[in-house]
């Protein structure tokens, strides 16, 4: 009788938080939602990152007067934790879960004549803005694969001009550049499902996984992909780290 | 009512004069060591044809005035012998100005172009792209490294398409945003462009060509005075051409040493 009980619990639990998923459409979200983290690191020593000499335009030039800004294709911390990478889920995740992008607005600034951040991670239809601090034109000129399904488009943005709202359509790594300023080059990495970048010591975090077994990328601009498999059970973190051999 | 256009004519002919007599919008200052003659056969283009459009008009002006307001029954007169004739004294008197401002330009125009650089010229490279110009200096080797089309990179700042992993003659090659060169010192500029027409335009040292995409074009110059100069791309060659341009600094040849050093720094 009372294991007849404790069962007729358990059932009744799984059919009441299965119909609560139908019914909220599996919005993935908190509640007994895990995570994937873990750390990503350069192994070997950082390649040299060229100067950017910002001359043609004079309010560029000011803003770096002191000290010449790098480029950003590898940027490695003190413990050798490599920044801008994203890691994203490429298999596992139920469809339930792939069906919204994140309400979040993400903000792509155009700072002292860079790209902040050097790489934006987004969902497929989430929205994000791009924004501009400097006193000086900008162009912002992506360059998707149309046969992606993603459409290219080239504006301008000259200071104090409203930010500009887009989303990308399909996943793709999308190099976004300005036609006024060469240097400039930054990425626009879209993926299906959650997603996450690096910080400054090469942590990442991808919240609101549910428990399943999956396969994440970590994509690097110079180093290309790398992928694991890891398992997330209800309410722990899965962990991958991964390691870049620098060339 | 003649009479009053008659006037007009004369005060729009004056008053259009007057700027161009006080050199109200003249060119900048020439700071090379060939633009004196294309400064003096500015001059005499202008000289010409001023005095030959105030004739004109003043002449014009005339025959407005005096004969506008033919009495009744007064016979028309024509130019003697006729259009046919009027037609060939315009064509010898323009002919000629033509020619004689042509064979003076030519004069000008060789002494740039039909004179090759002297051997000690300091070779620069100019590559002209979408909507910026980058410079190359050929580094301790004095050597240009080729470039290679496939290795353009603007997102690793590889302008010119250097081999800097396998090519010994890329490693000390020097890439600019910036042009600087030594005051008083001749420049072989070495010019090519990336994608499509540009134009390397720096009005102070009476210089202006254009990149023609496929030709490898070269000229030379040498500056004269110390300061900064605008380059700017006089050929319409996209979205952002109104923003294409790059800066020249002429420097004593101290300054110039300095810069490289910082430059080659950046590399």
């Amino acid at each position: 009788m009372r294991k007849e009980s404790s069962f007729a619990a358990v059932l009744s639990a799984v059919v009441l938080v299965c119909s609560g998923a139908l019914i909220l459409n599996q919005k993935v979200s908190a509640a007994g939602e895990g995570k994937i983290s873990g750390t990503v690191r350069l192994d070997g020593p950082a390649p040299h990152m060229k100067g950017i000499e910002m001359s043609k335009d004079p309010y560029c030039a000011k803003a770096h007067a002191n000290e010449p800004a790098h480029l950003e294709q590898v940027v490695v911390g003190s413990n050798g934790g490599l920044q801008n990478v994203v890691l994203y889920i490429t298999e596992g995740l139920p469809a339930s879960a792939l069906a919204e992008a994140p309400k979040e607005v993400l903000v792509f600034d155009q700072k002292n004549c860079m790209y902040t951040p050097h790489v934006l991670a987004m969902d497929a239809g989430q929205t994000f803005k791009v924004t501009s601090s400097d006193q000086t034109t900008h162009n912002i000129h992506p360059l998707p694969n149309p046969m992606t399904g993603n459409i290219p488009w080239n504006q301008s943005q000259p200071p104090g001009a409203a930010p500009i709202e887009k989303s990308w359509k399909a996943p793709e790594v999308i190099p976004v550049k300005c036609n006024i300023h060469p240097w400039m080059n930054g990425w626009h990495v879209v993926v299906k499902g959650p997603y996450a970048v690096t910080d400054g010591s090469g942590n990442y975090s991808i919240n609101n996984v549910p428990p399943g077994n999956y396969a994440v990328t970590a994509w690097q601009e110079l180093y290309g992909t790398q992928t694991q498999k890891v398992t997330v059970a209800a309410g722990k973190a899965g962990t991958a780290d991964f390691t870049f051999k620098a060339k | 009512m003649a009479k009053f256009f008659a006037i007009t004519i004369l005060v729009i002919a004056i008053l259009s004069a007057i700027p161009i007599l006080r050199h109200t919008w003249w060119m900048a200052e020439d700071i090379s060591t060939h633009g004196a003659p294309i400064d003096e056969q500015m001059s005499e283009t202008m000289a010409e044809a001023g005095i030959s459009f105030l004739a004109s008009q003043f002449i014009l002006a005339f025959f407005i005035w005096k004969f506008s307001n033919p009495r009744p029954g007064e016979k028309i007169k024509n130019f003697p012998g006729g259009a046919k004739a009027m037609v060939w004294a315009a064509v010898l008197l323009v002919g000629t100005e033509v020619l004689a401002l042509g064979v003076f330009g030519a004069k000008a125009w060789a002494n740039v172009y039909f004179t090759p650089p002297s051997s000690s010229a300091m070779p620069v490279q100019v590559q002209s792209g979408q909507f910026a110009f980058y410079f190359r200096y050929p580094g301790p080797d004095g050597k240009f490294a080729p470039i290679h089309p496939e290795l353009i990179s603007e997102s690793t700042q590889n302008f010119y398409g250097l081999d800097t992993n396998n090519d010994p003659d890329a490693k000390d090659d020097i890439v600019t945003a910036e042009m600087a060169i030594p005051v008083n010192r001749e420049i072989h500029l070495l010019m090519h462009s990336k994608d499509v027409g540009h134009s390397f335009f720096v009005p102070e040292l009476r210089v202006q060509q254009d990149f023609v995409p496929g030709l490898d074009l070269s000229l030379h110059f040498t500056a004269t005075k110390v300061g900064r100069y605008e380059i700017v791309c006089t050929q319409l060659c996209g979205l952002g051409h109104y923003n294409m341009k790059a800066y020249l600094s002429v420097l004593s040849q101290q300054d110039f040493d300095d810069w490289m050093k910082k430059e080659a720094a950046m590399q």
